[in-house]
């Protein structure tokens, strides 16, 4: 029998730290966060010395006086007397308001033009490509640049819709788009709720109304649903949910708005320019649409990857099963594309927002426009101006993926 | 045998066969199947077919009423309305011919045109071993096509008979090589990047041979010190590297220029423009962020708690600004986080921003593909007792990057479209940079859509190139036959 001995004891060699796997990856921490950490303060040593030199200092005090310039397109209250803290508060929201609203029409675009591009119809389906190959291969900042020239050089003045005039509004005499501003019809209430003051902006009562309402009714709908396949669960029958489905989503958004007197101002011109309505400034429209458009052609193949993603066994067996095709695309391939589509879909929404910092190609003025533009110049301070820009676009860039990863979460395959 | 009886009613002789129903053949049929089988379909073919229309209708007399010699946009108008008529419009192809070097070159020196010329020609040579290595054919028309390219455009450019000559000779001498040996140019692939550098800014020939020789010296070092394990030999090729180009590349230089001096004329940064300098960055960002990338993504999935996470800080926190702030950065900022006294060139500055903005999305690209690979190559890499970068080089980066392809090529051609914003921090772009300059002349006020529709054509051109050769590169490296 042989008799396990212990391997002999030997002593710890410096070289051990090196050659021996139990301690290598602790040697190399070390001398990787040592190099880490001369390097850091190496940086912020020049940075002392640097401003030093320059007699500057680092201090976010300057956020607190006048700003002194003006904001054109503004969702809350700013003047120029205005500290440069609300002035980039400012921005922020603007930032927030053009890469929502693109966020949004990206995905109607990518969708449609997603579907469409995997048609049958040979027409359809070769022009969608065509849009999806163009946007694509071509800069966005090129789209930014000729959708605005679009708006600023071939639109009319507003003055050519006067009576007889060469221009006319379009959308049923809603809407007019001029070469300084697209005029659009301002939401109004008769019985209007007024406004919340939480300290820094007011928000309007009206609009926390109508989104309560609808949640309520999304929710309430939810629970309808929940009843009824409990209902089908217990005898296999499933009740008509249709009507109720549709009274819920509808019906609570509707009657709010009856309730509150809600009408539209219609823009009119009177002199010069257009009043009555909401006149929204050519380099936001230009920016939304451009983003839009560019964005909607990486979702499209996004779509168009994820829906191909689902095998077609799938369907099949969906129809084997005696399921219509209503309901083989909302049970058997949604569910499955959703969850190919998701992830990517996330980075082109934080693409989206990071890429409405173009916003500097037409002076719509955002958070790089206000903080990293006019106020960076204005005060000379680019060390703290810049870092700021740079958390805040950070900060913003991982609340959007960690939303979505949430949604993400609640999609994909359940493994157990 | 018997007789063979039939009945009557049982036809005996043979029916000759018809031709297929008129909708079920040719043209029609076609229409039927792919633009009109159902209420849905037709109603898509209309609308797409108007709109094709409207489309088409709104720009063909644009470009049909192009005007391709002027001297000026009021010249070409009265030339439009002198042939169309008053009240129409037309493109004014003119500014492009005009200004063709602007768009080209930038403010680049117009004698030393054929230097970026031919940095751009080499280009294709140097990347022919990487790039098309695989089919001789494919190697042999691109650089050809580059060869008749290079030796119509030098006489164009002014330079002489003789010059031209000696560079088609050697022109030549290359294809051949390239045609006889797929990786007969590696040893162009070594030497372009000094290359481009010494031919694209100029200057004493020394500082980027001296730059290139780290590089050799760094190999030296490394297998001086092999047997010694991984650490120690990249660590000491490192340290070499570093050492010679911080502390006696600077000296050693100013004895060889003393000495032997040999230089071209150095063109500053600022004349830097057009085409050139987007070709520039682009194609420096490309060749530099790929292995930042896999380096990064390996970090990433490493087992070492720190260096995993500060791939992750650095990963997230690129992915999460804008371009354009790490562009003001580099513009900005850089004065204050380096030594007081450094003005290091503004191009430099923005590629390295570009590259480490590229760098971190390839990270996650390849991060993407190391992770689809089965767990079971990584073992069997284990078991055959590779160390870890064997594993690495030999069995999991071969697998991984390939799966990669279609990402990383994306993420090149994001790149490439990105260096417009170069715009944003003073440089002379060609869609921003160099419009807005060619407007701002008197003759070209008022040319708004030729500028933008030839620039984007170009980077269409470039990035469609791009994404094709991305396919073909996946169609080539598959190994599997599903």
């Amino acid at each position: 029998m042989a008799i396990a001995s212990d391997a002999p004891k030997q002593s710890f060699r410096l070289s051990q730290l090196l050659y021996d796997t139990r301690y290598r990856s602790t040697t190399i921490q070390v001398v990787v966060l040592m190099l880490f950490m001369a390097v850091a303060a190496w940086l912020v040593d020049n940075t002392i010395t640097n401003l030093a030199a320059r007699g500057k200092d680092f201090n976010f005090g300057f956020l607190g006086i006048r700003a002194g310039y003006d904001i054109g397109q503004r969702l809350i209250a700013y003047d120029s007397d205005s500290t440069h803290a609300r002035a980039m508060l400012v921005g922020l929201l603007n930032t927030l308001l053009v890469a929502f609203l693109g966020c949004i029409v990206a995905t109607v675009v990518g969708v449609f033009v997603g579907v469409l591009r995997l048609s049958k119809n040979w027409l359809v389906s070769r022009l969608m490509t065509v849009y999806v190959e163009i946007f694509r291969n071509v800069p966005v900042l090129l789209w930014i640049l000729i959708i605005y020239a679009v708006f600023t050089e071939a639109a009319p003045l507003p003055n050519a819709f006067r009576e007889g005039g060469a221009a006319s509004m379009i959308l049923f005499d809603t809407v007019a788009v001029t070469n300084r501003y697209t005029a659009v019809p301002d939401p109004l209430f008769y019985r209007s709720l007024g406004n919340i003051d939480i300290g820094i902006f007011l928000i309007s009562s009206d609009l926390l109304a109508i989104i309560a309402a609808v949640v309520a009714g999304w929710y309430a709908n939810r629970l309808v649903l929940r009843r009824a396949t409990a209902v089908q669960n217990a005898t296999g029958l499933r009740p008509v949910t249709w009507w109720k489905t549709l009274a819920l989503l509808i019906l609570p958004g509707v009657l709010t708005l009856w309730a509150l007197g809600f009408h539209l101002g219609y823009p009119s011109l009177r002199g010069f320019n257009f009043t009555g309505g909401i006149n929204v400034s050519n380099s936001f429209m230009a920016l939304w649409l451009a983003l839009s458009l560019y964005t909607g052609a990486f979702i499209a193949e996004i779509v168009r990857a994820g829906v191909l993603a689902v095998s077609h066994g799938q369907t099949e067996a969906a129809y084997a099963l005696g399921l219509r095709p209503g309901r083989t695309m909302n049970l058997v391939i949604l569910p499955q594309a959703l969850r190919v589509i998701i992830p990517p879909l996330i980075s082109q929404f934080l693409n989206l927002t990071k890429n409405s910092s173009l916003a500097i190609a037409t002076g719509y003025l955002d958070l790089r426009g206000t903080l990293g533009g006019i106020t960076l110049n204005q005060t000379g301070r680019e060390l703290e101006t810049v870092l700021l820009m740079m958390l805040i676009y950070l900060v913003l860039s991982l609340l959007i993926s960690g939303a979505m990863n949430i949604y993400n979460a609640s999609v994909k395959l359940k493994e157990r | 045998m018997s007789e063979h009886r039939t009945a009557a009613y049982v036809r005996t002789d043979m029916l000759p066969e018809k031709a297929p129903p008129v909708s079920e053949m040719g043209a029609i049929r076609w229409l039927r199947e792919n633009l009109f089988s159902g209420p849905l379909n037709t109603f898509l073919t209309l609308a797409g077919a108007f709109v094709l229309y409207f489309l088409l209708s709104e720009a063909f007399p644009w470009f049909r009423n192009s005007v391709w010699v002027a001297a000026s946009v009021g010249e070409c108008r009265d030339i439009i309305t002198a042939r169309w008529g008053e009240g129409a419009t037309g493109a004014c192809w003119a500014i492009i011919r005009d200004r063709w070097n602007m768009f080209m070159f930038g403010f680049y020196p117009r004698e030393l045109y054929w230097r970026p010329t031919l940095a751009l020609g080499l280009l294709l040579f140097a990347a022919a071993p990487v790039l098309f290595s695989e089919s001789r054919r494919i190697r042999m028309i691109v650089l050809g096509v580059m060869t008749l390219f290079l030796v119509l455009a030098f006489p164009a450019l002014g330079v002489g008979g003789l010059a031209t000559g000696l560079m088609l000779l050697a022109l030549v001498a290359m294809l051949v090589v390239a045609w006889s040996r797929p990786w007969g140019l590696l040893w162009l692939t070594g030497i372009y990047p000094g290359l481009a550098v010494w031919l694209l800014w100029g200057g004493s020939v020394w500082v980027p041979v001296l730059a290139m020789a780290g590089f050799v010296l760094a190999w030296a070092a490394f297998t001086a010190t092999r047997g010694r394990g991984a650490i120690i030999s990249v660590g000491s090729a490192v340290a070499a590297a570093l050492a010679w180009w911080f502390f006696a590349m600077g000296p050693v230089s100013q004895v060889l220029d003393t000495y032997l001096p040999y230089a071209i004329d150095a063109v500053r940064s600022d004349k830097f423009g057009g085409f050139v300098l987007a070709l520039t960055i682009g194609v420096a960002g490309i060749v530099l962020s790929l292995p930042i990338g896999v380096v990064l993504a390996l970090a990433r999935r490493s087992d070492m708690l720190l260096v995993k996470a500060l791939a992750v800080g650095f990963i997230e926190f690129i992915r999460g600004v804008p371009l354009i702030s790490l562009l003001f950065v580099a513009s900005l900022l850089l004065n204050y986080f380096l030594p007081p006294g450094t003005n290091f060139d503004i191009i430099l500055r923005v590629i390295i921003m570009v590259t480490l903005f590229a760098a971190a999305y390839i990270a996650e690209v390849v991060r993407g593909g190391l992770a689809a690979l089965p767990r079971g190559q990584y073992e069997a890499a284990d078991s055959l007792g590779l160390d870890y970068w064997k594993a690495q080089r030999l069995v999991v980066l071969p697998q991984a990057l390939k799966i990669s392809i279609p990402g990383i090529v994306s993420t090149f051609i994001g790149m490439f479209k990105d260096t417009t914003l170069v715009v944003f921090v003073g440089l002379l772009d060609p869609l921003k940079g160099i419009t807005d300059s060619v407007r701002a002349s008197f003759e070209w006020k008022g040319a708004y859509w030729e500028p933008y529709i030839f620039v984007g054509c170009i980077f269409f051109i470039f990035n469609f190139a791009m994404s094709r050769y991305s396919m073909y590169l996946e169609r080539r490296l598959k190994r599997d036959h599903h």
